[in-house]
């Protein structure tokens, strides 16, 4: 059974319509992730740990 | 009574994505921050609802969430138009929110619905199962796939990238296309 018609056009274009092509997803899970990692690879600030280890240390 | 040294370094642990997830949400460094700091309180002083042995940073991610929730609903009654202030902040204050080369992506997040964002924020860059993410914002696994694919074709709009081309006829058909049609 042919995947495309005589000009070439997948046989299904409305599920195809509606979805995000792979390699666009990528960039934008890309994008998203190397914004996202800029900010955990930043650790822990100090004025955080030292807040988790006073709260965690409370009588 | 002191906190089990256990819990408390998983509490660490979970800062790093905990921060880059309030940042995310709310498009600004010393309101995540503020965000952090009030989830950790909040945390802490309600361990005792945390089960040893289940998911830390889905709980602490749960209880952020819904502090943002919280404000951000009570901010939407002060302005009217909450969104447009939150792009606007990006726009006047870039260096609050990271380097430059992430601002257009940044731009267009603060864009999206936030149901949408954080959806995909949570599933796109947290790394959550979609029944996590569920978990987290309080709906069904189906409402957050649904609203992750509707933020990845509004980006998509928003960057100009465009996702059309992935699924249609590749170059050198279309090329062979429009000889044909000429």
């Amino acid at each position: 059974m042919p995947e495309s018609d005589a000009m070439g056009r997948p046989l299904t274009p409305r599920k195809t319509e509606m979805r995000l092509g792979r390699e666009a997803q990528a960039r934008i899970g890309q994008q998203l992730r190397a914004m996202y990692d800029e900010v955990v690879n930043q650790g822990v600030p100090s004025h955080i740990a030292d807040l988790v280890r006073r709260l965690s240390d409370q009588d | 009574m002191k906190l089990d040294p256990a819990i408390r370094d998983q509490v660490l642990a979970t800062v790093p994505s905990l921060r880059a997830f309030a940042i995310s949400l709310s498009g600004n460094i010393d309101r995540a921050d503020d965000l952090v700091q009030e989830t950790l309180l909040r945390a802490l002083s309600h361990i005792d609802s945390f089960q040893p042995g289940t998911n830390m940073p889905a709980w602490l991610f749960t209880i952020l969430r819904n502090l943002f929730r919280s404000e951000y609903r009570k901010r939407r009654r002060e302005v009217e138009d909450a969104d447009g202030r939150y792009a606007e902040t990006l726009k006047s204050h870039p260096e609050q929110t990271g380097r430059v080369e992430f601002e257009e992506f940044r731009t267009a997040l603060a864009k999206l619905p936030p149901d949408q964002r954080e959806a995909l924020i949570l599933v796109g860059a947290s790394g959550f199962s979609y029944e996590d993410a569920a978990g987290i914002c309080g709906c069904a696994v189906g409402t957050i796939k649904s609203r992750v694919n509707r933020a990845r074709t509004r980006l998509a709009e928003l960057l100009s990238i465009d996702g059309a081309d992935d699924f249609g006829p590749d170059e050198q058909t279309r090329a062979v296309l429009a000889r044909g049609g000429g």
